[in-house]
């Protein structure tokens, strides 16, 4: 028969060997992540196993120079700024999501919805200007310094409400159509649709689009560079300028040396490690979310 | 060949037998009963889930044998078995034997894409590629290694004769396949599947996507193709199985497994069925 | 319908529409900001020239030049591994496989990677282990590390949205996979694989943290792919944080960037709102 047997040319050897051209490829573009994570281990090692872990704790300050690497200030100025834009941004990209979905005639939901994707865009060093330029002035005004805590939390709310809003705008128009059929068939409010069908229905993708926007925000290096005044403190007021780890290594590596320049590493280590930990918290919400396409 | 006015114009004058084929038979052929897809104790798994349950059928060339019964009974698996498309599907397990002339398919060395060449398939909706009505014929023919211009326009032309489409897109080979009618892309594809010339054709509800009218067509179609392939039509239209086919697979689902109940005869299965799972059926009773 | 209900319909309702208003009036008056900041020193001789002074004066000839090299370096560095990945995503592996799990989970991790850090790892890695110093080269490869997860899963998108009757199809007529991805698949998701790259693009020379120590800051016209070249984003950092009275420039450079960054995206854009509407035609 003529497909028992056949010349060694036939179109399977032919896949085989393009699949393993592709299998190359494939590989090395996963090894990029790891090579990433083995010169990070490799050049924070000395920080790591010379100074007591401890230290980035309980040292008095941050004084790299002297050999004193209190890392905490950084750290709680990170989390308060990112958690201040997530609290603007959440609502506010929320808000505009839905006014996309349920709000807005046609002819201005896809221009506001090209508006924010046009905001994604938007360089962070662009924001960060911005930021330097017209709100520092601002806030000046009204409480000095001016660049403080304050002017960072805006700046980085106006950088993750793209992200919030796109995917909790995928999230929402997942949803099928016939649940908000049937809760208006049902008479609900248009409020009480989308509270009590809408957004319980879109639940994981919003809360993973809020966590991929905490991974922007935590990173985030120099819009908040710009604008938030780079003093290493605890802040007490929202006017009081910070320093973010991200910033910290941004301003410091250019002169860094022996152990100031690992103990940066490990900051950076640190903040990889922190974003994959909120990157697979977020891939295992969209693998275990509802896949409304196949049980309606 | 393109499109040459005296020429159009004589295809026009005959146009009444467009189809190059042949008369249409009206009644089941006679059959020559030699089998050339013998199926031996067939069960296909989709993970752990069972499709098909034992199936052991013989199909006999030349004819047009129908697999009818109600939906998820495995029939669009069971046909996609006889070509190896199902080993597209990740986690199906296929067991038992398909001996197509002789040979079993599922044999190491059995090449899969020149099987593939010898068994021509009819998808339910017709999937014209996104390129003009000639180079859909041209790709598949260029990729089998016939690349002479001159005998690839010939196959062209010759397959577009047989579904009855030459007088019809004759003039205008080079626009995008999906200009056409629904009807037409189905013949399309139909010729795009003889072009290769092959022995056996499996449809997968050729006509159900269609409107009547290109239904009737393309079943016409069918049924002039008879003798020359033999064609294995999967349809739940159970007056078109008894218009065109000579033998009839009945398959039903027992125990969330598809099995085969009853096969033979077109007549028989519609005049004297034997199980009673068929008279209910038949009569629309069931399924 | 209880009259409280219908209260915070409306309430709710204008609440909406003042988030609406909120966002639409700062992007605009960020936009408005930089036309009205930059446009005065716009000018032909702005774009070609090399800038003196710490770029007080002159223009960003040299700073575009620059950007084009570190662009040119991450897109061929990084489309020939980001394409052959979706491919074999896409059309090869099985998407719940062993092999293909792992490099999705690490491309989605390389993702969410900061930009500073992949500037930590080009330093470590490029301009140092390697010894290509602070160089175009460095940036580039950096920036190509940074490209990789967008441009492989905008390509693997396309390719999934390709109907499967296709596959189906060739392989029933006898058709290998790669003639099919050759002369089928592959052209269908032409304009997906476009819009992914626009996309990345856009990314690339948007960046700044990634490059301040790979390329580094040399404002000259690079003449080699190891010399250091400065990109246009670094360029209104150093502008604006470094240099007293560097505004004027800096918002000029600003919205040179904006203006690109607009255009390039609003073309991405296109091609895949125009890849939807051919989808629901066909």
């Amino acid at each position: 028969m003529i497909w028992s047997k056949r010349n060694i040319l036939s179109h399977s050897v032919t896949d085989k060997l393009v699949q393993w051209v592709l299998r190359f490829g494939a590989v090395i573009a996963a090894l990029v992540m790891l090579l990433i994570l083995f010169f990070l281990l490799r050049e924070s090692w000395p920080a790591m196993f010379q100074l007591a872990p401890a230290r980035f704790l309980l040292d008095a300050s941050w004084h790299p120079l002297e050999a004193s690497y209190n890392l905490m200030p950084m750290l709680s100025g990170t989390v308060l700024a990112s958690i201040g834009a997530l609290l603007l941004a959440i609502p506010l990209g929320l808000a505009s999501a839905l006014f996309i979905v349920f709000y807005a005639s046609a002819h201005l939901a896809t221009p506001y919805k090209r508006l924010i994707e046009l905001l994604a865009g938007i360089p962070s060093v662009v924001f960060g200007f911005w930021g330097l330029t017209t709100l520092v002035p601002l806030i000046t005004q009204w409480h000095p310094p001016g660049a403080s805590l304050l002017a960072a939390i805006l700046v980085l709310a106006l950088m993750i409400l793209p992200t919030i809003t796109l995917t909790a705008f995928s999230a929402l128009q997942a949803i099928p159509d016939e649940f908000l059929q049937n809760a208006a068939a049902l008479g609900m409010s248009r409020w009480g649709m989308i509270y009590g069908v809408a957004l319980p229905a879109a639940q994981t993708g919003i809360v993973a689009g809020i966590i991929l926007a905490a991974g922007r925000a935590l990173g985030e290096t120099m819009a908040v560079l710009m604008v938030a005044g780079n003093v290493v403190q605890h802040p007490t007021t929202l006017f009081d300028p910070i320093r973010t780890l991200a910033a910290n290594i941004a301003l410091e590596m250019a002169y860094a040396m022996g152990d100031h320049r690992a103990v940066l590493f490990v900051t950076g280590l640190l903040l990889m490690l922190l974003v994959m930990l909120l990157a697979a918290t977020a891939g295992w919400l969209r693998r275990n979310n509802q896949d409304w396409s196949s049980s309606a | 060949m393109t499109s040459n006015p005296a020429q159009s114009t004589q295809i026009n004058r005959c146009c009444d037998n467009a189809f190059t084929l042949g008369p249409l038979q009206t009644g089941p052929a006679c059959c020559d009963p030699e089998p050339v897809i013998q199926v031996k104790n067939l069960s296909l798994q989709y993970g752990t889930k069972t499709a098909l349950e034992n199936v052991t059928l013989d199909i006999y060339r030349g004819c047009i044998t129908a697999l009818i019964g109600p939906s998820g009974c495995g029939k669009t698996s069971f046909l996609s078995a006889l070509n190896r498309l199902i080993d597209l599907i990740p986690g199906c397990k296929v067991q038992g034997r398909i001996l197509i002339d002789g040979n079993d398919i599922y044999d190491a060395a059995c090449d899969v894409q020149a099987l593939r060449r010898q068994i021509g398939m009819v998808f339910q909706k017709p999937v014209p590629f996104p390129l003009s009505i000639r180079r859909n014929i041209a790709l598949p023919l260029h990729e089998h290694g016939i690349k002479q211009r001159a005998e690839v326009e010939a196959i062209i032309e010759q397959v577009l004769r047989d579904v009855g489409l030459w007088h019809e897109v004759c003039d205008r080979l080079d626009t995008a396949a999906h200009s056409l009618s629904g009807g037409q892309q189905q013949r399309l594809c139909i010729a795009r599947a003889l072009a290769l010339s092959p022995q056996i054709l499996l449809m997968d509800e050729p006509c159900s996507a269609l409107d009547p009218i290109a239904s009737g067509v393309v079943e016409d179609l069918i049924s002039r193709l008879r003798g020359r392939y033999t064609i294995v039509i999967v349809t739940h239209n159970l007056a078109q199985a008894r218009r065109i086919a000579n033998y009839a697979a009945v398959f039903w689902v027992k125990e969330r497994a598809g099995e085969l109940v009853e096969f033979g005869q077109c007549q028989h299965i519609f005049e004297t069925p034997a199980h009673e799972l068929t008279a209910s059926y038949i009569n629309g009773i069931r399924g | 319908m209880n009259k409280w209900l219908l209260y915070r319909d409306s309430l709710v309702q204008w609440l909406i529409y003042l988030a609406v208003l909120a966002v639409s009036t700062v992007f605009v008056w960020i936009l408005i900001d930089l036309v009205r900041g930059g446009v005065s020193h716009l000018s032909w001789d702005f774009l070609t020239e090399s800038p003196r002074d710490a770029g007080r004066s002159g223009g960003i000839g040299s700073i575009l030049i620059s950007t084009l090299w570190i662009l040119m370096v991450a897109l061929i560095a990084a489309l020939p591994l980001a394409w052959t990945t979706a491919v074999l995503l896409a059309e090869f592996v099985p998407a719940a496989s062993r092999f293909g799990i792992a490099i999705r989970f690490s491309l989605q991790v390389l993702a969410g990677v900061p930009s500073i850090v992949f500037g930590l790892f080009g330093n470590a890695f490029f301009s140092i282990y390697l010894g290509m110093g602070f160089s175009i080269l460095s940036g580039g490869l950096t920036l190509a590390c940074m490209l990789l997860p967008i441009l492989v899963s905008t390509a693997e998108a396309g390719l999934r949205a390709v109907p499967q009757s296709y596959r189906l199809s060739t392989a029933a007529l006898g058709m290998s996979q790669t003639a099919a991805l050759v002369h089928l698949l592959l052209p269908a998701a032409a304009p997906a694989l476009a819009a992914g790259l626009l996309l990345g693009i856009g990314r690339a020379i948007a960046e700044t943290a990634a490059l301040i120590f790979t390329s580094g800051y040399v404002d000259r016209t690079p003449g080699s792919l190891l010399d250091s070249g400065r990109s246009l984003a670094l360029h209104i950092y150093d502008l604006s944080m470094n240099v007293p009275g560097g505004d004027q420039p800096a918002y000029a450079s600003a919205l040179v960037l904006v203006a690109l960054l607009l255009c390039i995206n609003i073309l991405a854009m296109k091609l895949s709102y125009d890849l939807q509407r051919r989808r629901i035609i066909l």
